[in-house]
């Protein structure tokens, strides 16, 4: 490997990646830094916010007494944990009867299964809205979580680990005493872990991130998540124009995801690579 | 313990259009030790799964010590089965692999549970048992080292032993095992046939083998239910089975590794005409047809060519095998023949040699062309 | 749940026909296990994305009563209003410049950071972006993109250039936020494609290097890119339909403007249905996102058919 590279073209690959990680990683950091410094000497024509004590205390402090900061943290912890719970509880029996159990009706819902992959997920969102509003379900955690209880994805995915596992241990915990449904949460789910981490990360991502849903369907402050509270701050009174505060937010939101991530960025790649195949 | 004895009544199943299994009958006592012998492909498999309850018969019944079996589900069946493939749960530890039929069915779903299992009354008390038993398995087996590992970090011996474990640990009645040597190396395969050997004489629990090797069934059964082309040939113990092969599917399948074979015209006055010679030999030959006259390798000598009754032949080919040799030889007509002679005596011939095939008729069987052979006044096993 | 467990499933079957079979214990489980993902695939997927084609030629309006048919009237509007066509140029835009210099920038980030020493290090500093909150690090951009007094503008004046009014301004806005779009899908498309490059047998770069195809852009061509094939038509794909999706960035920062420059699809699909709740008209917007994004996932099944058969004839 290394015989085949010179060592002019090794600088060349080395400069161009340095460059793009400087590109990628310099939000972050401008982000951190901004947020540690007074809100007055951020935009005073120096190139980078030059942090200070004090303005680190002051947009920390005004981020978390501003907005129930971490109300909105808890409420996006919240409804990512039951989406993700919901998603797999349902994905996985799912998956292992697609894969392993032949059924009437089996054909039908794996093309309803690809059909749903097929649809982008705002489709389905005007009428689920007004269902919920009929229903009088909007601002709260089940606006939330509902809509993205079936995960086609996690079906399918779960659905391509399965298919390959091999018959003869699922015969043999049949003969063990396992029920199907048991064969599904204590042989299957273990079997799938890779997909399972793959899948979390994905999930937890997407819907923390997510800024569309809650906007469609949070109003009241107190149900707001994290990246929705973030945009709200920015128009609420104190926020706007705070860009010191807004930045100490979005420390605060970030970091967790970003550290949960980069702790399985390996399990991550691992769960993808297995999935090809 | 009580060992069960198994009786199978009239089992037949087709896949689409094709006869699996047709007609299987076979009655298993109470703690003997049977092996389904064929080909693969011949249905043996699938008649142990029937047996299982992993499959269904499309006719006949299955019944246990007098209890019928047919609308039993398999965990209910009280029978083990031991996988070709093992079928070990990969994510669990050796310890709950062997565990795992003890949890299924003795701990409810609650007790399962790690923390909460703990504190339900007599859950306790039963997950002792539960481990005692498995210690107790994994001594026999000497697995007790390899308790925490997974499946993915042990040998195939180990494996091996660890799916016997799993099968052993409820002290089923009857034990079902599928190939279980076929995916180990020669030397570790007849070790471990040895230890299944002293297993069943321990336990002496009713056993069904799937095999396709006839040496592993020899060593290993009380008796032999050899299955051709989803009907069951012959049953008889080892020793019989080696004497008295019903028909010339089962002669060639036992033959080992050669079965000399001769199609011969009708026989004349009770005797076969082989190049110029007759032969008389003990099967009955009755009805005046034409067949095969088969006789294994050490039951040809070699001797002088001009031996009085000997058939005139020439050395093609001379294969060492230890203490004996087998000497290939080309007669008239293009017949060939394989004789089974002591080593030092091999190392006195050369290819091309010519010498006198006899055989040995005592021991040569004659297969009429339209059935099972008639036997002689030989008596043989049932 | 944990109940379930312990019923027999021969007592779910009792034996009325005598016999148990094995086919119709698992037909009995498949069925059970499969019912809540149906009932909500119905649910919650198929019968919303039924409904909204019925919706889309209605007036239906979320407060207003009665509904009417109008036929193709929300579509022919569609077509004829200058607002959609012009929220279509901005996204035809965006996804024009977004697609290319994305999948390029991460496969050659792929492709580098798989031979480099520092692989841990570039691939965390890549990865960054696709965990972040898009809405915090908008506001990152916005303030480094910052008319007068952000950083890229005072490097810009460092460097003797004249500031750029990157979001204020309508002929850059677009451009701005499709920046800030491939900063975020590179490190996402950079995972796809080396979890793609670590399927590559080493065999074949040691064939490559034998053939003469030893290093840099020969061997490229001759193994990585052929073998990256099926990973970078699933990619492209993904890559297009969520650049065809930018909606956080628009909503954060521009809320369409300035002058309705950075207006696009699904924010105008957003606008009619949840703003105006037009719900006849955003449905059929909807109905023709589901069109566009039909269309190219038969494109890629074809296409990667098409590889598959080759690869099956003997191309590797």
């Amino acid at each position: 490997m290394i015989l085949g590279q010179s060592s002019s073209s090794r600088i060349v690959s080395h400069a161009v990646l340095v460059t793009g990680a400087i590109i990628m990683a310099f939000p972050f950091l401008w982000m951190i830094l901004a947020s540690l410094t007074p809100q007055s000497e951020i935009f005073d024509g120096s190139l980078l916010p030059t942090p200070t004590l004090h303005g680190a205390i002051d947009n920390y402090g005004t981020a978390l007494s501003a907005i129930p900061l971490l109300r909105f943290m808890a409420n996006g912890f919240v409804v990512c944990l039951a989406i993700l719970v919901l998603q797999i509880a349902i994905a996985i029996p799912c998956g292992y009867a697609l894969a392993k159990l032949s059924f009437p009706g089996r054909p039908i819902l794996l093309v309803g299964v690809l059909l749903g992959l097929l649809v982008p997920v705002q489709i389905p969102t005007i009428p689920i809205y007004i269902a919920l509003a009929k229903s009088g379900l909007l601002d709260s955690y089940a606006a939330l979580v509902l809509p993205w209880i079936i995960s086609v994805f996690a079906i399918f995915l779960f659905r391509q680990f399965f298919v390959t596992f091999p018959d003869e241990v699922l015969d043999a915990a049949r003969l063990d005493g396992f029920s199907e449904l048991s064969i599904a949460w204590r042989i299957m789910l273990p079997a799938a872990w890779p997909a399972v981490v793959s899948f979390s990360i994905f999930s937890i991502v997407a819907h923390w991130n997510d800024l569309y849903w809650p906007m469609v369907v949070i109003t009241n402050p107190d149900m707001m998540t994290a990246s929705l509270g973030i945009a709200y701050f920015r128009q609420a009174g104190e926020g706007a124009g705070n860009v010191g505060a807004l930045m100490a937010g979005g420390v605060l939101v970030t970091a967790p995801l970003v550290s949960f991530f980069l702790l399985m960025q390996k399990h991550f790649i691992r769960g993808l690579v297995l999935g090809r195949h | 313990m009580a060992a069960l004895d198994l009786h199978i009544d009239d089992i037949g199943k087709r896949f689409g259009a094709i006869d699996v299994l047709r007609g299987i009958c076979l009655r298993v006592a109470a703690g003997e030790f049977v092996t389904l012998l064929g080909p693969s492909g011949c249905g043996k498999s699938t008649l142990l799964r029937i047996i299982a309850g992993l499959e269904r018969a499309d006719q006949g019944h299955v019944r246990a010590g007098g209890r019928g079996l047919d609308a039993v589900a398999p965990k209910d069946r009280d029978l083990a089965f031991v996988f070709q493939s093992y079928a070990l749960y990969p994510h669990l530890s050796v310890h709950d692999n062997i565990a795992a039929p003890l949890v299924m069915r003795e701990l409810s779903s609650l007790e399962r549970l790690p923390v909460i299992g703990a504190l339900l009354p007599g859950a306790i008390q039963r997950k002792r048992s539960i481990q005692e038993r498995v210690r107790q398995t994994s001594g026999l087996l000497k697995l007790d080292a390899l308790l925490e590992r997974r499946p993915s970090a042990l040998s195939g011996g180990q494996r091996q032993r660890v799916a016997l474990g799993r099968a052993m640990v409820r002290k089923p009645k009857i034990f079902l095992m599928d190939e279980p040597l076929a995916n180990l190396d020669a030397a570790l395969r007849i070790h471990t046939r040895g230890e299944i050997a002293r297993l069943h004489k321990e336990m002496e629990t009713t056993t069904i083998f799937v095999t396709h090797d006839q040496a592993e069934a020899a060593a290993l059964s009380d008796r032999v239910a050899v299955i051709f082309g989803g009907e069951l040939r012959q049953v008889a113990a080892p020793a019989d089975l080696y004497r008295e092969p019903v028909d010339l599917d089962v002669a060639r399948f036992l033959a080992q590794p050669f079965l000399n074979e001769l199609a011969v015209a009708a026989p004349i006055g009770g005797a076969l005409m082989i190049g110029g010679s007759r032969i008389i030999i003990r099967d009955a030959l009755g009805s005046g047809l034409a067949g095969t006259l088969a006789f294994r390798p050490e039951h040809a000598t070699l001797a002088e060519k001009d031996h009085p009754g000997a058939l005139p032949v020439r050395v093609t080919r001379i294969e060492h095998a230890g203490i004996d040799a087998h000497v290939f030889v080309d007669a008239e007509a293009g017949a060939q023949f394989v004789a089974r002679i002591s080593a030092e005596r091999a190392r006195s011939l050369r290819d091309g040699d010519n010498l006198g095939l006899t055989i040995d008729a005592e021991q040569a069987w004659f297969f009429p062309s339209n059935g099972s052979r008639q036997r002689g006044d030989h008596s043989g096993a049932a | 749940m944990a109940l379930a467990n312990d019923i027999p499933l021969s007592s779910l079957a009792p034996n009325t026909a005598g016999s148990y079979r094995p086919a119709r214990a698992q037909a009995q489980a498949g069925i059970i296990l499969s019912v809540p993902a149906t009932l909500l695939l119905v649910a919650l997927v198929i019968g919303p994305a039924i409904l909204v084609f019925f919706l889309s030629f209605t007036n239906a309006s979320l407060g207003l009563a009665g509904i009417q048919f109008i036929g193709v009237a929300n579509y022919t509007r569609m077509l004829t209003d200058p607002g959609f066509a012009q929220s279509l140029r901005n996204t035809a835009l965006y996804v024009a410049v977004v697609v290319p210099t994305a999948i390029g920038w991460g496969l050659l980030v792929a492709v580098l950071i798989a031979r480099s020493r520092f692989a841990v290090l570039y691939r965390t500093a890549y990865f960054l972006p696709v965990a972040a909150s898009l809405v915090a690090l908008a506001t990152a951009w916005e303030a480094i993109l910052h008319p007068s007094l952000g950083f890229a503008n005072t490097l810009l004046q460092l460097l003797g250039a004249s500031p750029v009014r990157f979001l204020s301004d309508p002929a850059t806005a677009i451009y701005a936020l499709a920046a800030i779009g491939v900063w975020q899908l590179v490190g996402f498309n950079m995972i796809l494609f080396l979890a793609g490059l670590s399927t590559i047998p080493e065999e074949l770069y040691e064939a490559a290097t034998i053939d003469g195809a030893d290093r840099g852009l020969k061997r490229f061509l001759l193994v990585t890119w052929p073998m990256l094939a099926p990973v970078t038509v699933f990619v492209t794909v993904m890559t297009i339909i969520r650049a065809f999706s930018v909606f956080e960035t628009v909503a954060v920062l521009t809320q369409g403007g300035p002058m309705k420059s950075t207006s696009v699809v699904l924010y105008t699909f957003y606008e009619e249905g949840f703003r105006f709740f037009r719900v006849g008209y955003a449905s059929a917007i909807s109905v023709s996102f589901f069109v566009f994004v039909t269309f190219l996932s038969l494109v890629q099944m074809r296409v990667s058919e098409r590889r598959a058969r080759w690869k099956a004839n003997g191309g590797q």
